[in-house]
């Protein structure tokens, strides 16, 4: 069992190289986008909506298309199956996530520049952390939306679950939810992250 | 080797992300790709409606004006705009609001809301003598077609509190029928709390009597109803002749936001009217006094109404060609119900009740329903066409759907842009539905048309249904706001383009240039005024301030499309006369000076110098 620490800690210890570290440093500048653009976008077409009502959710905001309209034409919408509005104050997430980022950019320079083993490792795990638990919230959140459905609405709707990802016609609209720009980012921020731990691995293993 | 690993990765995640990168939303819906495909389709749609210069139409479409109060006359299929009644709103390009007689018909008066035209009927069938259409002020008139004019307009008739499940008339126009959308106290000037509403407030539909020679309407029946909103109707045919049918929502008796409030329950009611029971116990001298005309009470007078529970917030309810079926929808469901009228009679002869609204028996909807069609989201209205085939319009989904009586198959839908609200067959509610056309008469237009600003119109689409496949072939805008429209085959309607001067009868009429002018009463002036290319006789009018002046004006024209006009400046006047026709207009004349009358409506090369003076006196 020491053994096995001993070794796990000198792995741990071990210094990276210069690959691993500029893919670290590659991976936290692909986190600026959460600060600029949509995570996540929902869009819903009915016949009398050809251009689409559009719902972009950033890291911090909720942005409707249509300099805002959509949002209020969404939630003037909603009203008629007793759906909650749709307001930010109901994502916590806007209070929490610019900052997790942040910090978890600066963890990542932090592992570029210390250069440890131990520290990448630390940046995945809270980056899965961090990814897993946001996609659970957002899934939840959107759950909560077509379930919590006032009973008194004056249209009765089975509760039901938008889409997270991909297509799904609700009554009259078509429903589409996808990733935004910001999401891509983060997912090629994961792919780069994975890519240090990768050439970090090989590394050790040569040595 | 480590650098060349790493380029390996990067295009691996590369590709992974370029992978992912192409799933966004589309910009535009689904349906939205297939527009380029329709273009083939291009040329019969625009050869069916083409109506070559100088052709006429095949169809008369009556649509109503809403809110303008008035009704558009259009020519189908060309859906040309070609004309305005005006009924309850002035309308200075016919002068209509500005002479004595029409001024008197509108009383005090400037708008109304004519939602639903009625085309008169004999056996079922339009027979192009008058024109019906309700105004939610209470009040019902009469276009006669004959010249295209409002006749009567009748009302504001008492308790009828926003007229809106109106003008639909009986199979042979024994009565056009008239229901309160708004309950409210009675009688009218009553003010009770708005908290006793389930208690203290009050429907009432009635019946509308009217002179089979004449059209003149008079007061027929009237039936003090439960609190509900009466929203639409339709009169029984054939098989269900005798019975009219009034849709009704907020059964719940609520106030407050109704768009809520008024949605608790899964049923709202149709009611069915024995019209003629109620005509018996009205002949019998039944019913209470109240706000000055006799009030059937069902408590007092049983089987005069019956509820068919429905699916909740129903709009239309339109009665089968055969009569046999009664339609009617839930506007906020999925599905239209085609009531079984023949199981309507056996339920009331049985006595299947499951329970009454104020004396009202409540039949049992499984007893009485034959199907519950899938047409679709927010059905509101249904039409009929040839070889038993229906239309519902679909406002939520923003379509038709087309389906078959009796299989209760959907065959076709057509998407309409946007969000249609009725929706209007060739004689499609008559007991001979012609097929051939449907026109959408759809609430948004929303950016199909040349932008007009923030106030846009609203479109009605034309749509050919003479094939399996329903094609929608042209767009027309119309203004607001057409709710409910008729079209009827152009042959029926025969009507003059001069009146014959043998049958004007006006006391005031005068014929030759030689009898015009002014005579004097007192402070009483009258003017017999003739107009004929290219003068207004007498060319001068002399009147002293204060002066009360009635000016009759005769168009002693007999030629087609010779209209004058008379349009007398600072006093407010403008009357348009026809060929033929006798019209005054009586005004105080309070300001002294000089002011010009000119003809207003366009008659000939010397138009211009058709003009006259009014020279008023200062008194004293």
């Amino acid at each position: 069992m020491k053994a096995l620490f001993e070794r796990g800690g000198r792995y741990l210890d071990r210094t990276l190289g210069t690959t691993p570290r500029i893919l670290l440093a590659a991976a936290a500048l692909f986190l600026i986008p959460v600060y600029v653009a949509p995570l996540w976008n929902l869009t819903m077409f009915a016949p009398q909506y050809q251009e689409g009502l559009r719902l972009d959710i950033y890291s911090y905001k909720l942005e409707g298309g249509n300099k805002g309209q959509d949002i209020k034409e969404i939630n003037v919408l909603n009203h008629y199956i007793g759906m909650k509005d749709l307001v930010a104050e109901d994502f916590t997430e806007f209070k929490w996530m610019p900052f997790v980022i942040g910090a978890l950019g600066l963890l990542f320079l932090r592992a570029a520049v210390h250069g440890k083993m131990g520290h990448l490792v630390d940046v995945v795990v809270l980056y899965l952390y961090f990814g897993v638990f946001s996609l659970w919230s957002f899934a939840y959140k959107l759950w909560r939306y077509g379930h919590n459905l006032d009973p008194k609405a004056a249209v009765t709707v089975e509760p039901f679950m938008p889409p997270l990802f991909g297509f799904k016609q609700l009554a009259n609209f078509e429903v589409y939810s996808y990733p935004g720009p910001a999401s891509y980012a983060l997912m090629a921020s994961a792919v780069l992250l994975f890519a240090s731990v990768v050439v970090a691995w090989r590394e050790a293993r040569r040595a | 080797m480590t650098g060349k690993r790493n380029v390996v990765l990067g295009v691996l995640a590369v590709a992974g992300l370029g992978l992912l990168a192409g799933r966004c939303s589309p910009s535009v819906p689904r349906g939205a790709k297939k527009s380029a495909a329709a273009t083939s389709d291009l040329a019969v749609a625009a050869q069916k409606t083409y109506v070559a210069p100088g052709d006429l139409d095949e169809y008369y479409m009556f649509s109503s004006g809403g809110h303008s109060g008035q009704v558009y006359v259009y020519g189908l299929p060309s859906m040309r705009h070609i004309s305005t009644i005006p009924v309850y709103t002035p309308y200075p390009a016919t002068g209509y609001g500005y002479d004595d007689e029409s001024k008197a018909m509108l009383g005090n008066l400037t708008w109304g809301d004519a939602h639903h035209p009625a085309l008169s009927e004999t056996n079922g069938d339009y027979d192009g003598r008058w024109l019906f259409i309700n105004d939610m002020n209470g009040r019902l008139a009469r276009i006669d077609l004959r010249d295209f004019k409002t006749k009567q307009i009748l009302g504001p008739i008492p308790n009828v509190s926003g007229n809106h499940a109106s003008s639909f008339v009986t199979p042979n126009t024994e009565y056009a029928v008239m229901g309160s959308r708004f309950s409210i106290p009675l009688p009218k000037g009553t003010a009770v709390s708005v908290d006793k509403y389930a208690t203290d407030y009050k429907g009432v539909v009635a019946g509308i009597k009217i002179d089979a020679k004449t059209g003149q309407m008079t007061l027929g029946w009237q039936i003090l109803m439960p609190p509900f909103d009466y929203d639409l109707g339709d009169a029984g045919k054939l098989a269900s002749d005798g019975w009219v049918f009034f849709t009704s929502y907020n059964t719940e008796r609520a106030i407050g936001k109704l768009e809520v409030t008024s949605a608790q329950k899964d049923r709202d009611y149709i009611a069915a009217v024995d019209w003629r029971a109620a005509d018996k116990a009205a002949a019998e001298g039944k019913g209470d006094l109240i706000g000055g005309v006799k009030v059937l009470d069902p408590k007092k007078v049983p089987g005069l109404v019956y509820f068919m529970p429905c699916g909740k917030s129903p709009h239309g309810v339109d009665v089968s060609p055969d009569g046999k079926y009664v339609i009617g929808s839930g506007k906020l469901q999925g599905v239209t119900t085609a009531f079984n009228f023949e199981k309507v009679l056996t339920a009331i002869r049985n006595k299947d009740f499951t329970g009454e609204e104020d004396g009202i028996p409540v039949l049992k909807y499984e007893s009485i329903k034959d199907a519950e069609v899938p047409v679709g989201l927010g059905p509101l209205h249904t039409q009929f066409g040839t070889d038993g085939f229906a239309y519902t319009s679909l406002f939520v989904d923003s379509a038709i759907a087309k389906w078959k009586l009796g299989t209760w198959e959907v065959v076709d839908k057509v998407p309409m842009s946007y969000s249609i609200g009725h929706l209007a067959a060739a004689e499609g509610d008559t007991v001979s539905p012609d097929g051939n056309w449907l026109v959408g008469l759809n609430k948004l237009s929303h950016g199909r048309h040349l932008s007009v600003g923030p106030s846009q119109p609203e479109s009605s689409q034309l749509v050919d249904i003479t094939e399996e496949k329903m094609k929608l072939v042209y767009d027309a805008f119309t203004e607001p706001e057409p709710h409910y429209a008729q079209i009827i085959k152009a042959d029926k309607i025969k009507p003059i383009e001069v009146y014959p001067k043998e049958e004007n009868k006006h006391p005031l009429a005068v014929w030759d240039v030689k009898d015009a002018g002014a005579t004097r009463q007192g402070d009483k002036v009258v003017v017999k005024v003739v107009v004929v290319r290219s003068t207004i006789t007498p060319t001068a009018i002399e009147v002293r301030q204060g002066d009360t002046v009635t000016v009759a004006i005769t168009n002693i024209e007999q030629t087609t499309d010779e209209l004058h006009g008379m349009g007398l400046l600072d006093y407010n006047v403008n009357v348009v006369v026809d060929p033929g026709e006798t019209k005054t207009f009586t005004f105080k004349a309070d300001k002294a000076g000089v002011y010009p009358y000119y003809c207003t409506n366009f008659c000939s090369a010397l138009h211009q110098e058709m003009q006259g003076y009014l020279v008023v006196k200062p008194r004293g």
